[in-house]
């Protein structure tokens, strides 16, 4: 007889099992959803020194720096685009990594550009960008990209072209280090601040990126320099418009009509150019490039 | 006679027992034997005798509190003693994920035969304790009394002299008892030394040619079964049937048992004949008449009886 | 030397497998082979870091559960079940006995062991599509892990001479987490101004087993070549201190009351 009870219990497990699991599966996401609320107040890091983690690791210390590297990926992936967003635990979960993992280099060059990029895009904090990237470059003394990282954060977001020139000239000397640091070195010695400059650093880290969030925001910073060249050379023109017709132009397709350009004036992103009020050259709000951080318009 | 198989000397072993491991428990005091070679000597006495920890002292599984002894010459220390010995533990368990052919070929690798020489025996030793159609069963399907079966042919695997057996009868069915009780009579007649404890008395009446009675730890007598107990008749013991019609004689009744149809009575061996004479009067069917002898189990009750009442007895030796 | 040990090693080897502990490989492939295919969509950039980080964790956690749950059952099992009355009283000394055990478990963590390896290498290629120079670093790392777990076998296989197999799990593990930490605890002891303090330290930084020296599980990571003097270094250190380990246990066990 114990036959029948047995088919009886497994028809019953075979019923109520998935029902159950769907009941806990939709208690779940109500749970998520209440701690989710509460997390959105006061975001914490239950554990925040790296030195310890690497001792509780108990030896799997690399593995948990993959599990962190994770987590700072997909900490900054889900909050990029909230309004506000201030990225605090940005620099404690890379820090954390970086310590189980000294040698995790994808990790410091993330760093190096979300640390210090200003929000909406990043933490705004370059100077923990910097402090990170120290680490990284004496973790990984071999690696020119350490140094050039570096320089690059000397020179976009901290402007001490001194230093970023010292920099850079170190990263040259590393082994494998490609010409073009020895280039940039002299360059921002000579001219500081320029667009060809920034340009050539900004296309190396889009070259070199293997996280798509970097090479995107590379882009992005490229097609940004990209428009404000062209509108300090729309600038001229419409000045060179005034000169003839006595006011500013008020659309591009007047400047191509007036055979000052030789074609609509377009921005990277393939939308024309608008005139201000003012007359100066502006990106037609509808476009989605950014100028972020209008360089200072040094002489050529 | 040259050199006894077994020789025991003054053997103890003191336990600490409690929690604090402060008492001591003496579970065997000062055990002197002698066992000659080509004799199956029995082990006798009740449960917590010290029949186990004797069999486990000679096996160097566990170590003795003072005394020594010898088999065949070696003492037992000497780990070469053991290539003469075998040994059948009580209610013995083997590697269950082991098919009984593996486990015989596992034991007999420790004796270094070359391979063929070992497969052979691992055939002709399954054969010997009826397992040949078992062989490449697992263990855990087992009975216990193949398991017994086993348990004995890993024993004698390697041909030893002395042969010790613990309680090798116990569990069995009556079929299984007398196959154990064959296989030993069987090395007795290939002139080993077996020497197994049992607590089953009509066992050792029966195989052995002396016997030894350990009661709480000592030894309370050693010799021929016959010698323990006197060969006396103390009594005939008759069985009849009543024919229907006629009556049990009165000087019967108080005596006699009915067993189903029939009637036991134990009367002294001078009154058989007016007995008889009485049952022939009521035509009563005589069914056996048999001489009854003290048994090793009077003995051996009589010695416990004993022991209850006097925990301390003093002095050993025969009767 | 007698072939006792290896006779009993076998032995021990087959009641492994008979157990079905080698399934564990089938939780180890699966895991692998899901880890292979996730690892290019979440972790970016670095799949092959993640791959060798996750194999060898796994092989070593893997291995170390192994190590010391059938570590410590090791005497404790044939004590209980009693198997190892019938064997004792066969030409067998108590110290063979102890080294065919060790034997037998060492040889089951090594076949899983190298057959995780394959796994491991399996599921490299399948992201690297080539095997690198670097990839000989990894295997030096399984070795390394192949000592570890010697060493714990023999500590699980010593604890288990004279104490439950629940204790002996406890002991095995306090010790095995002491010698990942023992340079933090020589440190400590360095900090403090008592200079008995100092001197116990040290000591016991000689005398715990410095599990610490065989991780390399980063380093092969990133494909950082493991000096030879290391090698051999720590080969010579895990065979003399499993030698020791099981000269106590053997020290202890002969003279053990089986009940």
């Amino acid at each position: 007889m114990s036959g029948q009870s047995h088919t009886r219990s497994v028809r019953l497990a075979l019923l109520a099992v998935p029902v159950l699991f769907l009941a806990i599966a939709s208690l779940q996401t109500r749970i998520d959803a209440q701690t989710r609320t509460i997390a959105q107040q006061k975001e914490e890091l239950l554990l925040r020194s790296g030195p310890l983690l690497k001792k509780l690791s108990l030896g799997y210390d690399s593995l948990l720096a993959d599990i962190y590297w994770t987590r700072s990926v997909q900490y900054y992936g889900t909050r990029i685009g909230s309004p506000g967003e201030k990225f605090e635990l940005l620099w404690p979960l890379l820090d954390i990594t970086t310590t189980l993992d000294p040698k995790l280099m994808i990790a410091y060059r993330f760093g190096a550009i979300f640390l210090s990029e200003p929000i909406p895009t990043g933490a705004d904090r370059p100077d923990l960008a910097v402090e990170l990237v120290k680490r990284g470059v004496a973790a990984i003394p071999d690696d020119w990209r350490m140094e050039s990282d570096l320089g690059f954060l000397y020179y976009w977001h901290l402007k001490d072209y001194a230093q970023a020139s010292a920099t850079y000239l170190d990263a040259s000397k590393k082994p494998d280090a490609p010409l073009w640091l020895k280039i940039i070195a002299a360059q921002v010695a000579a001219k500081g601040d320029s667009f060809s400059t920034s340009r050539a650093i900004w296309t190396e880290l889009f070259d070199t990126a293997q996280n798509p969030a970097v090479k995107k925001n590379a882009f992005q910073h490229l097609q940004s320099l990209q428009a404000q060249q062209d509108i300090l050379e729309l600038d001229k023109y419409a000045g060179d418009y005034r000169k003839r017709y006595g006011r500013y132009p008020e659309t591009v397709k007047e400047l191509y009509q007036s055979g000052l350009l030789s074609g609509i004036a377009r921005d990277p992103a393939g939308i024309p150019y608008i005139f201000g009020p003012d007359g100066k050259a502006q990106l037609d709000p509808k476009s989605p490039v950014i100028i972020e951080k209008p360089l200072a318009r040094s002489p050529r | 006679m040259g050199t006894p198989a077994i020789e025991i000397e003054g053997l103890t072993k003191d336990y600490a027992v409690g929690f604090w491991r402060k008492r001591m428990r003496r579970s065997l005091d000062n055990l002197t034997l002698q066992v000659e070679e080509g004799e199956a000597f029995g082990f006798l006495g009740p449960n917590g005798a010290g029949k186990t920890t004797t069999l486990k002292l000679l096996m160097s599984l566990v170590f003795p509190s003072a005394g020594t002894a010898r088999v065949r010459g070696r003492s037992i220390d000497d780990v070469r003693m053991h290539r003469e010995i075998g040994y059948l533990p009580e209610q013995p368990y083997f590697y269950d994920y082991l098919t009984a052919r593996e486990l015989l070929d596992y034991y007999a690798r420790f004796f270094g035969y070359p391979l063929a020489e070992r497969r052979q025996r691992v055939t002709r030793f399954l054969e010997r304790v009826g397992l040949a159609d078992a062989g490449d069963v697992q263990l855990r399907k087992f009975s216990k009394g193949m398991l017994q079966r086993v348990g004995i042919a890993q024993a004698i695997v390697h041909d030893p002299q002395v042969i010790f057996l613990d309680e090798p009868m116990s569990g069995l069915d009556p079929v299984g008892r007398r196959e154990v009780r064959d296989i030993i009579l069987d090395l007795k007649r290939q002139g080993r030394t077996v020497f197994f404890s049992t607590h089953i008395l009509s066992d050792a009446e029966m195989l052995c040619d002396r016997v030894a009675v350990l009661l709480g730890g000592k030894l309370q007598g050693v010799g021929a079964p016959g010698e323990i107990v006197s060969m006396e008749v103390y009594g005939m013991e008759l069985f009849f049937e009543m024919r229907p019609g006629f009556l049990l004689p009165t000087a019967l009744a108080g005596s006699a048992t009915k067993i189903g149809e029939r009637y036991r009575v134990e009367v002294p061996e001078v009154q058989l004949y007016p007995v008889l004479e009485q049952l022939r009067n009521c035509q009563a069917r005589i069914l056996s008449v048999a001489p009854l002898r003290p048994t090793l189990e009077d003995y051996f009750l009589k010695l416990v009886a004993r022991d209850k009442a006097d925990p301390h007895p003093a002095g050993e030796g025969a009767r | 030397m007698s072939a006792i040990p290896a006779v009993v090693a076998i032995n021990t080897f087959r009641e492994a497998v008979r157990d079905r502990v080698l399934y564990n490989l089938i939780f180890f492939a699966l895991m692998m082979i899901g880890a292979s295919i996730l690892v290019g969509e979440i972790s970016i950039g670095i799949s092959r870091l993640v791959i060798i980080n996750l194999g060898l964790s796994a092989i070593s956690i893997f291995g170390l559960v192994m190590a010391i749950f059938i570590g410590v059952g090791l005497v404790s099992k044939e004590i209980e079940k009693r198997t190892l009355y019938t064997l004792l009283s066969k030409p067998v000394r108590r110290w063979e006995f102890l080294v065919g055990k060790f034997g037998g478990l060492l040889l089951t963590l090594t076949v899983n062991t190298i057959l995780m390896t394959l796994g491991l290498a399996a599921a490299l290629y399948y992201v690297s599509r080539n095997f690198l120079r670097a990839d000989a670093s990894v295997l030096v790392a399984v070795y390394f892990i192949l000592l570890e777990l010697a060493l714990v076998t023999a500590l699980a296989l010593f604890f288990s001479c004279f104490s439950s197999p629940m204790l002996s799990t406890l002991f095995t593990l306090g010790v095995y987490v002491s010698g990942i930490f023992s340079k933090d605890i020589r440190d400590i002891g360095m900090l403090t101004r008592n200079p008995a303090m100092q001197a116990a330290a040290q000591v016991l930084y000689y005398v715990l087993p410095n599990f610490h020296n065989f991780n390399t599980i980063t380093a092969a990571a990133h494909g950082e070549s493991i000096p030879l003097s290391l090698i051999w270094q720590n080969t010579a250190y895990a065979a003399l201190y499993v030698m020791l380990v099981l000269i106590a246990a053997s020290a202890v066990f002969s003279g053990r009351d089986l009940k």
